[in-house]
C-alpha cells in the first residue's frame, strides 16, 4: 500500500494545498496536459461552469479577489446538449455531458478568445465517474480542436497542479464562507418565495446581498466570524420581513446527485416548476455536502485504519465547517421564525443503522440521510433527481426508498431520471402523480 | 352530466357519467397524433347524443392531454391518480391494479401504504412494444393472442426494452422456431418486464385488477400474469375506461358550457414551439439535382434481361429482410429480390430460385454465397457454396461502386453496420449495441404506429420546413420525445423529417460516435435499405456536410456482394440445388432440449430432404459435432474450474464453528478464495450459493430496487434467495470500497456497484434481516489493519476469538489469493505460449472477473474458441504490460486490469493477438473504459472490439462481430 500522498477531499471538492489523503497512488497521467502557466493568470480568463447561480456568483468573486479573472458559464439549452453529444461518450453520466457540453459549447461561440480562455472543473479521486469529468474534457476538446485550452483542476486532492493556480488554504476558507452564505440565501428563499405577496421580492434582496457581499470580500471584509454574524443576522432579518401569506402548500424535498439536484438546465427548471404547482420547496444545502465529503476522511480511517496526524488535520477542517454551521442555524433560529437547516451531526446520526458510514462515493450515505432528513422535518414528499444510470444512485438512491419508507411509512418518494432523451412531459407526469398522492393527506 | 378524458398516448378514450355516476356514454379510438381533432369530435359526438345537456363538467387525464388542459385552463387529473380513484369505487377491496396502456406501465398499490410505480424512462413490455413484437412477426396483436393460447415451450426473451426482446425474437424467427411458442413467450417477457421493473421488491397478492389496452384485448397475456402470480385476476368490464371514469370523477370539476369549449379546443394550437432542425430540402430542383447525382453513380452496373455464359447466386438473408441476386459475368444484374422475412427465410428463398429457374430454364448457376443471420441455415437448405461474414459482403459490393471506398455505412432493419477501411482491408467495425438499433424498422414501426406505411411517412418529411430536433437515442427515449414534439404542435411531416434525420444521428453519434465528418473517411458509401429512403439519405449527406455514393441496389449490397464473392472464388461447379433438387425439397422442423451440459439450451432442428440439417439455439457446438477438433484453450474455464475448489468445504459438523454462506457473483468470483482460505482456517465451513441460472435470476428478481442497475448486480438477488434456503448461520457479503492494490492505476476503487451491492440487498430483501448477514466495510487493501478489523467483525458475530488464530487465517487466505492469482497467470502464460507454437489467433477477453459466470457472458467464450482462437483472461495478462498511461483517471482495480491488457496487446505487435472487451449493458464505468481501452489499442492499430452483454442469450450478433474480427485481423496479417 501507498500511501505517498494523502487528501482532504475526493469528490467535487475544492483543491487544497495541505496534502492529506485518501490512498491514491502518485497521480500517473500528468502526460501532455496543457499546463496553466504563471503568465496565463495575468490575462487568461478561467470559465467555470454554473451549477448554483447565487453560490456560484459569491465564489466568482472570491477568486476575482484573489486575482483570478473567472467568467461564469450561463449558456444553456439545445445546443449544449448536442454539443454534450458530440464530445463526449453518450454513456457517460448527464452532468458531464452538460458540463463539457456548456463549456465547448461556449468556446465554439465565438464570445471567448480561445487562445485566453482557461476552464476549471472540480476533480474528484472519489470511485464515482465524476473523478473523471476532467479527463473527458480534455478528450473532448482534443476531439473539438481545442487542445490548446488549459482545464484547471479544482481539488482537494493534490491530483494535479498548475503552476499559474494555487488553491490556498486562505482561499479554502472563504469558499467555504461563500458557499455558507449561497446555502443561507438558498434555505430563506425557498421558505419565502411561495408564499410572497409581491412576487420577486426574495430574488430581489438576493441580489442586493449578493452585490453588497460581493463589495465586502472585495475589501477583505465579511469573512470574519463577527463580521459574518452581522451579515447573516441582517440577511435573516431582511427576509424575514418581505411579505408573505401563509396558505397550505405541499411541501416537496428535493434530493439526488449534486449536479442535477442544483442545476436548471439538468433538472428542467425543477425547482420553478414546483413553485407553479403549489408547493413549498427545500433543497439541502451544499455545506452538508462539502462536510460529508471532508468527514468521510475520517471515516475512512476509522473503518480502515490510517495516519492520526491526517486525521488531526482533516478534523480541523470540519471543525471549521462545524462553526460556519453552527452560525448559519443560529442566525436563522435566533432572528426569525424561519427553519433552520438539520446540523450535519444529526443527519449522520439518522443514517446510523440503516446505511454504512463507508458508503462513500458520489453523494454516498447523504443521499439517504437527507431523505430521512426531510422526512422527519416535515418534507415528506420527496423527489430523488439523478441521471439516468448513476452508479451511487442505483445503491443509496432507489435502493434505499424502500428502507426510508420502512422508517417513515408517511414518505412519498418519486425518483426521477434525467438525461438528453428523458423528456419533461414524462418527468412532470411522474412529479404530477406524486403531488396527487401527497395532497390526499 | 361530468366527462371525464384519457388522451393517451396512442388513444382516446371518454367518459360521460350521469348524476349517480353511472356510465351514460363512452368512446374508445387510436388518435393517430391529431389530439385536438379527435378530441373536438368525440365531444361534438356527446353534443348530439346528449342535446339537451349544455352545461358539462369536464376534466382531461393522461400524458397527452397535459398541454390542452393547461393552455385551456380545463382541470387535469393525472392519470395513476385517475385510477386509482375509479378503481376505488367501482372495485372497492382492489389490492392491486396492473395497468398496461400504449407506452405505459403500471403498478398501483393500493393497501398497505399507497404506493404507485410507473415505468421510468427505460420502458420495454407496454402495447407498443407488444404491437412492435407482432409487426416482427407479421400479424396483429390479436392474432398473437389467438395462437399463443396453443404453445409448447417459452423462449427466454430479454424483457427490458423492446430492443433488446426484439433481437432475441428475430433469430428465434429465423431459426424456425414455432410462432405460438414465440408468441407466448413475448405476453411472458411483457410479465417478467413489469414485475421486475415495477414491483421493486413489494410481492404483489390480494385482490388484483387488470387495465388498460392490452390487457384487455389479449386474454393470454392476462393468463401469463396469473400464472407468473399464481392467482387469478379481475378483467374488469369496462377496463379501458378507468382513467377516463377517475378524471370524470374528480371532485371539484369545473363546468363548461359545450359549445365554447368545442370552439374553445377547436382554436388550440400547441403553444411553446419545438426544437427544429435545418429542412431537407427547400425546392423542387433542388430535390431533382440531388436524385440526378445519385443516379449517376450507379450508372456502371446494369441490369440485363438476357443471360449470356455463367450465372453467380448472392443471397443476405438478414434478420428482417431477404435479398437475392443472381449476375452475370460482367457483375450485371439479371434478377434481385428484396423481400421482409416474416419469420422465416426458407420458402422465399425457395421461391426465389423456382421463379429464377422457370424464367430462365437455361441458366447455370457457377457459384453461389450467402450471408447474414440466416447464413448456415440457407447453406444447409440449399447447398450454398460458401458463407461469408456480412462485413466482408459488404466491402465487396461497395468497391464496385466506389473502388477508393473508405468508410462504408449500412442501415438495415434493426442493424447499422459501418466498417472504416484502410490499406484495402476491414480496419474497424461498428455495430450497433442492443440498445440503440432503432433504425429502419424502427421508422416502419413508426409510421404504423401512425398510419402509415413507411415509404409514403418517409416522403411526408423531405420538404418538411422545421423538422423535429429529436436528438440521438435509443427507440425507446425517441418514443416520448415524439410525444412532446406533438404535444409542441409538430406537424406529421416534421416529424417525419426528424425521425429520419434522427437516425442518422444514432448511427453518427451513437454507434460511431463520430465528432466530425473528417473522421468517417473521404470516400464514403452508404447501403442499406434504410438509405433508399432519400429523407435519409439527405439528413446523412447534411449531417456529415459532404456528399456520399448511395448505390441504386442500396437494399441489396449484401447480396451483390454475396455474388461478387461468389464469382471471386467460384469453382465452376456449385453445389446450388437445381431446378430438379427444388422440387424434391422439404423443409420439417423439431423442437428438442439439449442435455449435453447444465445449459439446457433448446434446440431446433431443420430437417431438409436428403438429410442436409441445421441445429440452431445452441450455445456451444457440442450437439452439432460428433468430436471436438482438437484441444480448446479457454482461461475463462479454467478460471471456472480453479474456484470449484472454493465452492464448498466439508468440516465435520462437531469440529465446525459453523457454516457462512457466500453469494457467489459480482466480485466473489475473484475474492472467493480469499474468504474460503480465511473462515476454512478460522474453522467455519463455507458454502458458496449454485450457480447462476435463468430461474436463480427470477426467483430474486422481485427485490431488485432499480432496474437500470447492471445485470451481474441483479443477479444477486437470486443469490441471496438460493442462500436463504441453504442452512447456513451466516451469509457474508462485504462492503469494499477499495479493493487490492496491483499498482497498476491511480487508485484501487471498486465500482460503486460492486462496493456496496451488499447495502442494496439489505435494504430490499427482507428476509435477510432474520439471519446473520455480516455486510461489513472491510478494507483488503491495508493487510495489517485488516486483520484487526476483522477480529472485531468476528467477534461481534460468533463471539470470543483469539487474535493470533485470526491473524494466522488472515496471511493464509492473502497467500491463497496470491497462489490463485499465479495460478491464473501461469495458465495464461502457457496459452499464449501453444497459440504461438500453433498459430492460433489469441482473444485477450477482457471483462471482469465476474464475467467468468455462464449465464452473464452466454458462452462468449466458448464461442471464441469455437471459431479456432485461444481466449486468456485480461487478469493473466495484465501484469505484463509496460507502464500503463491513461489518458482518464485510472482508479478501478477491475478496469486498471483492462488497460494493462489493452497496454500488452498493444504493444505486442502481434497482429494473431487481438483484445474482446466485454461491457456489461448499464455499466456507466464502461461508459469511459470503452473509450479509453479503444484509444490505447487504436493508437498502435489495433482493432478495437467490443460486446455489450445483458440478459440477452442470442450469440448471434456476437457471432457476426467475432468473424468480422478475424476476417479484418486474418486480412491485416496477409497484407
Amino acid at each position: 500500500m501507498k500511501e505517498s500522498t494523502d487528501n482532504v477531499m475526493n469528490e467535487n471538492g475544492a483543491g487544497c494545498a495541505v496534502n492529506l489523503s485518501d490512498n491514491m497512488n502518485s497521480a500517473q497521467i500528468s502526460g501532455d496536459r496543457v499546463e496553466f502557466t504563471r503568465e496565463m493568470k495575468k490575462d487568461y480568463t478561467i470559465l467555470i461552469p454554473d451549477m448554483l447561480p447565487v453560490h456560484f456568483k459569491l465564489l466568482r468573486n472570491i477568486f476575482l479577489q484573489n486575482g483570478y479573472k473567472v467568467g461564469l458559464l450561463k449558456n444553456t439549452g439545445r445546443r449544449v446538449v448536442d454539443t454534450g453529444l458530440k464530445y463526449v461518450h453518450n454513456d457517460t453520466c448527464y452532468p458531464a455531458l452538460l458540463v463539457i457540453g456548456q463549456m465547448i459549447s461556449a468556446l465554439q461561440s465565438g464570445k471567448y478568445d480561445v487562445n485566453k480562455v482557461a476552464l476549471m472543473i472540480t476533480q474528484t479521486g472519489g470511485g464515482c465517474r465524476a473523478s473523471n469529468y476532467i479527463h473527458l474534457l480534455r478528450k473532448a476538446l482534443v476531439k473539438a480542436g481545442l487542445s490548446q485550452v488549459p482545464v484547471i483542476s479544482l481539488n482537494l486532492s493534490g491530483l494535479e497542479s498548475n503552476s499559474g493556480f494555487k488553491l490556498t488554504l486562505e482561499m479554502l476558507y472563504q469558499a467555504l464562507i461563500g458557499l455558507t452564505y449561497g446555502d443561507l440565501f438558498m434555505l430563506l428563499k425557498n421558505q419565502v418565495r411561495s408564499y410572497e405577496v409581491n412576487k420577486g421580492d426574495a430574488d430581489e434582496l438576493i441580489a442586493k446581498w449578493v452585490k453588497e457581499l460581493s463589495s465586502q470580500f472585495r475589501h477583505r471584509k465579511g469573512y470574519t466570524p463577527k463580521g459574518m454574524e452581522k451579515n447573516m443576522r441582517a440577511i435573516v432579518e431582511d427576509f424575514n420581513r418581505i411579505k408573505i401569506k401563509k396558505v397550505p402548500k405541499t411541501k416537496v424535498g428535493v434530493v439526488g446527485e449534486i449536479y442535477v439536484k442544483y442545476s436548471s438546465m439538468a433538472n428542467n427548471d425543477l425547482e420553478n416548476f414546483l413553485v407553479d404547482q403549489d408547493c413549498e420547496v427545500m433543497v439541502p444545502g451544499v455545506m452538508g455536502f462539502m462536510m460529508f465529503k471532508i468527514d468521510n476522511r475520517i471515516e475512512d480511517i476509522n473503518l480502515y485504519g490510517g495516519s492520526l496526524a491526517k486525521k488531526k488535520v482533516v478534523q480541523a477542517l470540519m471543525k471549521y465547517c462545524e462553526m460556519l454551521e453552527g452560525m448559519l442555524r443560529d442566525s436563522v433560529s435566533k432572528y426569525s421564525d424561519f427553519m433552520p437547516p438539520s446540523k450535519y451531526a444529526h443527519i449522520k446520526e439518522l443514517i446510523t443503522g440503516v446505511v454504512g458510514l463507508g458508503n462513500k462515493m458520489g453523494e454516498g450515505w447523504l443521499l439517504t440521510a437527507e431523505m430521512l432528513e426531510l422526512a422527519e422535518s416535515g418534507y415528506e414528499n420527496i423527489i430523488c433527481a439523478q441521471p439516468f444510470g448513476c452508479l451511487p444512485n442505483h445503491i443509496v438512491g432507489k435502493g434505499m426508498i424502500r428502507k426510508v419508507k420502512e422508517i417513515y411509512p408517511q414518505a412519498n418518494i418519486v425518483p426521477i431520471d434525467y438525461d438528453p432523451g428523458a423528456t419533461k412531459v414524462n418527468q412532470e407526469n411522474r412529479i404530477k402523480l406524486m403531488l396527487a398522492v401527497a395532497r390526499e393527506g | 352530466m361530468r366527462i371525464g378524458l384519457d388522451v393517451g398516448s396512442t388513444t382516446l378514450k371518454c367518459v360521460v357519467l350521469d348524476d349517480n355516476d353511472r356510465i351514460i356514454y363512452k368512446d374508445y379510438q387510436r388518435h393517430f397524433s391529431q389530439i385536438t381533432e379527435k378530441t373536438v369530435h368525440m365531444l361534438s359526438d356527446i353534443r348530439e347524443k346528449f342535446p339537451d345537456e349544455k352545461e358539462v363538467c369536464l376534466t382531461i387525464s393522461g400524458s397527452a392531454g397535459m398541454g390542452i388542459a393547461d393552455t385551456l385552463n380545463i382541470p387535469f387529473e393525472q392519470e395513476v391518480y385517475a385510477t386509482r380513484v375509479a378503481v376505488n369505487k367501482m372495485i372497492p377491496g382492489t389490492d392491486v391494479v396492473i395497468e398496461l396502456g400504449g407506452e405505459d406501465a403500471k403498478i398501483l398499490f393500493l393497501t398497505d401504504g399507497l404506493e404507485v410505480r410507473m415505468n421510468g424512462s427505460c420502458a420495454g413490455g407496454t402495447g407498443a412494444f407488444i404491437d412492435q413484437m407482432a409487426t416482427l412477426l407479421n400479424m396483429e396483436a390479436g392474432e398473437m393472442n389467438e395462437i399463443a393460447k396453443n404453445y409448447d415451450k417459452i423462449y427466454t426473451i430479454a424483457s427490458r426494452c423492446g430492443v433488446f426482446a426484439k433481437s432475441d425474437v428475430q433469430p428465434l424467427l429465423n431459426q424456425g422456431a414455432q410462432k405460438n411458442d414465440i408468441s407466448a413467450s413475448i405476453f411472458y417477457a411483457v410479465v417478467n418486464q413489469t414485475i421486475a421493473g415495477l414491483a421493486q421488491g413489494r410481492e404483489i397478492e390480494g385482490k388484483v385488477v387488470y387495465l388498460g389496452g392490452p390487457l384487455t384485448f389479449l386474454s393470454e397475456l392476462r393468463k401469463a400474469f396469473d400464472n407468473t402470480l399464481k392467482l387469478t385476476g379481475v378483467a374488469p368490464e369496462n377496463s379501458l375506461y378507468f382513467v377516463a371514469m377517475g378524471a370524470a370523477l374528480k371532485k371539484d370539476n369545473k363546468s363548461f358550457d359545450i359549445d365554447e369549449l368545442i370552439k374553445k379546443i377547436e382554436g388550440y394550437t400547441a403553444t411553446g414551439g419545438y426544437a427544429s432542425c435545418k429542412p431537407l430540402f427547400t425546392s423542387k430542383e433542388e430535390f431533382d439535382k440531388f436524385l440526378d447525382r445519385h443516379k449517376k453513380n450507379s450508372d456502371h452496373i446494369k441490369k440485363v434481361d438476357t443471360l449470356t455464359g455463367h450465372a453467380f447466386l448472392g443471397i443476405d438473408a438478414g434478420s428482417t429482410t431477404v435479398k437475392a441476386v443472381v449476375v452475370d459475368e460482367n457483375a450485371n444484374i439479371l434478377c434481385s429480390r428484396y423481400l421482409p422475412n416474416g419469420g422465416n427465410p426458407v420458402p422465399l428463398i425457395k421461391e426465389f430460385l423456382e421463379d429464377l429457374y422457370n424464367q430462365y430454364p437455361d441458366i447455370h448457376i457457377e457459384s453461389s454465397a450467402v450471408t447474414g443471420y440466416g447464413e448456415e441455415m440457407i447453406m444447409n437448405a440449399f447447398g450454398v457454396d460458401y458463407g461469408i461474414v456480412e462485413t466482408v459482403a459488404h466491402f465487396t459490393a461497395a468497391k464496385k461502386f466506389q473502388p477508393d471506398v473508405d468508410f462504408i455505412i449500412d442501415i438495415g432493419g434493426q442493424d447499422i453496420k459501418c466498417f472504416q477501411i484502410r490499406n484495402n482491408a476491414i480496419d474497424n467495425i461498428f455495430l450497433n449495441e442492443a440498445c440503440s438499433s432503432g433504425c429502419g424498422s424502427f421508422l416502419q414501426t413508426f409510421a404504423g404506429a401512425l398510419g402509415y406505411g413507411i415509404e409514403e411517412f418517409a416522403k411526408l418529411g423531405l420538404f418538411a420546413d422545421k423538422p423535429v430536433d429529436l436528438g440521438s437515442r435509443c427507440t425507446v427515449f425517441m418514443n416520448s420525445s415524439v410525444k412532446q414534439a406533438q404535444k409542441d404542435g409538430a406537424s406529421i411531416e416534421n416529424i417525419s423529417a426528424g425521425l429520419s434525420i434522427s437516425v442518422v444521428k444514432n448511427a453518427l453519434y451513437k454507434v460511431i460516435r463520430a465528432a466530425s465528418a473528417k473522421q468517417l473517411g473521404e470516400h464514403i458509401v452508404v447501403q442499406g435499405g434504410t438509405f433508399l429512403n432519400n429523407a435519409v439519405l439527405r439528413a446523412f449527406e447534411q449531417e456529415i456536410g459532404h456528399d456520399v455514393v448511395r448505390p441504386e441496389m442500396a437494399g441489396i449490397m449484401g447480396a451483390y456482394g454475396c455474388a461478387l464473392y461468389a464469382m471471386e472464388n467460384s469453382t465452376g461447379k456449385s453445389g446450388v440445388l437445381d431446378a430438379e433438387g427444388l422440387k424434391n425439397f422439404t423443409h420439417e422442423i423439431k423442437m428438442t432440449t439439449c442435455n449435453g451440459c447444465n445449459n439446457h439450451c433448446k434446440l431446433t432442428i431443420n430437417i431438409f430432404d436428403n438429410g442436409r440439417r441445421f441445429v440452431s439455439g445452441n450455445r456451444c457446438d457440442k450437439p452439432t459435432s460428433k468430436k471436438a477438433e482438437g484441444p480448446q484453450y479457454d482461461l475463462y474455464t479454467y478460471k471456472l474450474h480453479l474456484l470449484e475448489e472454493y465452492r464448498r468445504s466439508e468440516i465435520p459438523k462437531e469440529r465446525a464453528r459453523g457454516t457462512i454462506g457466500i453469494p457467489m457473483g459480482l466480485n466473489m468470483y475473484e475474492l472467493l478464495p480469499f474468504w474460503y482460505a480465511l473462515f476454512t482456517r478460522l474453522g467455519f465451513n463455507v458454502v458458496t450459493s449454485p450457480n447462476s441460472s435463468r430461474s436463480l435470476y427470477l426467483s430474486g428478481q422481485h427485490t431488485i430496487p432499480s432496474d437500470t442497475v447492471c445485470f451481474p448486480a441483479k443477479l444477486m438477488h437470486g443469490h441471496i434467495e438460493a442462500l436463504l434456503k441453504e442452512n447456513v448461520d451466516a451469509i457474508f457479503y462485504p462492503c469494499l470500497s477499495y479493493n487490492f492494490d496491483e499498482g497498476l492505476g491511480d487508485n484501487h476503487y471498486n465500482c460503486p456497484v460492486v462496493a456496496y451491492y451488499p447495502e442494496v440487498l439489505e435494504a430490499n430483501v427482507k428476509a435477510l434481516r432474520d439471519v446473520k448477514f455480516i455486510y461489513e466495510y472491510l478494507g483488503i487493501h491495508r493487510r495489517k489493519d485488516f486483520t484487526k478489523k476483522f477480529h472485531k467483525v468476528l467477534e461481534k458475530y460468533f463471539g470470543k476469538m483469539k487474535f493470533a488464530d485470526v491473524s494466522m487465517a488472515c496471511n493464509y487466505a492473502y497467500e491463497e489469493y496470491e497462489k490463485h492469482m499465479r495460478l491464473v497467470r501461469m495458465e495464461g502464460r502457457k496459452y499464449l505460449r501453444i497459440a504461438k507454437r500453433e498459430e492460433k489467433p489469441v482473444i485477450v477477453l477482457a471483462g471482469r472477473p465476474y464475467h467468468l459466470d455462464p449465464e452473464i457472458n452466454h458462452g462468449i467464450n466458448k464461442l471464441i474458441c469455437d471459431l479456432g482462437a485461444v481466449v486468456v483472461t485480461e487478469d493473466s495478462v495484465s501484469d505484463m504490460a509496460d507502464h500503463v498511461r491513461t489518458k482518464v483517471l485510472n482508479q478501478w482495480m477491475y478496469h486498471s486490469r483492462m488497460y494493462a491488457a489493452a497496454e500488452y496487446v498493444a504493444d505486442a505487435g502481434d497482429p494473431k493477438l487481438n483484445l474482446v472487451q466485454l461491457v456489461s449493458f448499464g455499466c456507466g464505468v464502461d461508459a469511459i473504459t470503452t473509450d479509453e481501452v479503444r484509444r490505447i489499442l487504436e493508437e498502435k492499430g489495433k482493432i478495437y472490439t467490443q460486446i455489450k452483454i445483458d440478459e440477452i442469450t442470442n450469440l448471434g450478433a456476437v457471432k457476426i462481430r467475432l468473424r468480422s474480427l478475424f476476417a479484418a485481423t486474418g486480412q491485416k496479417s496477409t497484407k
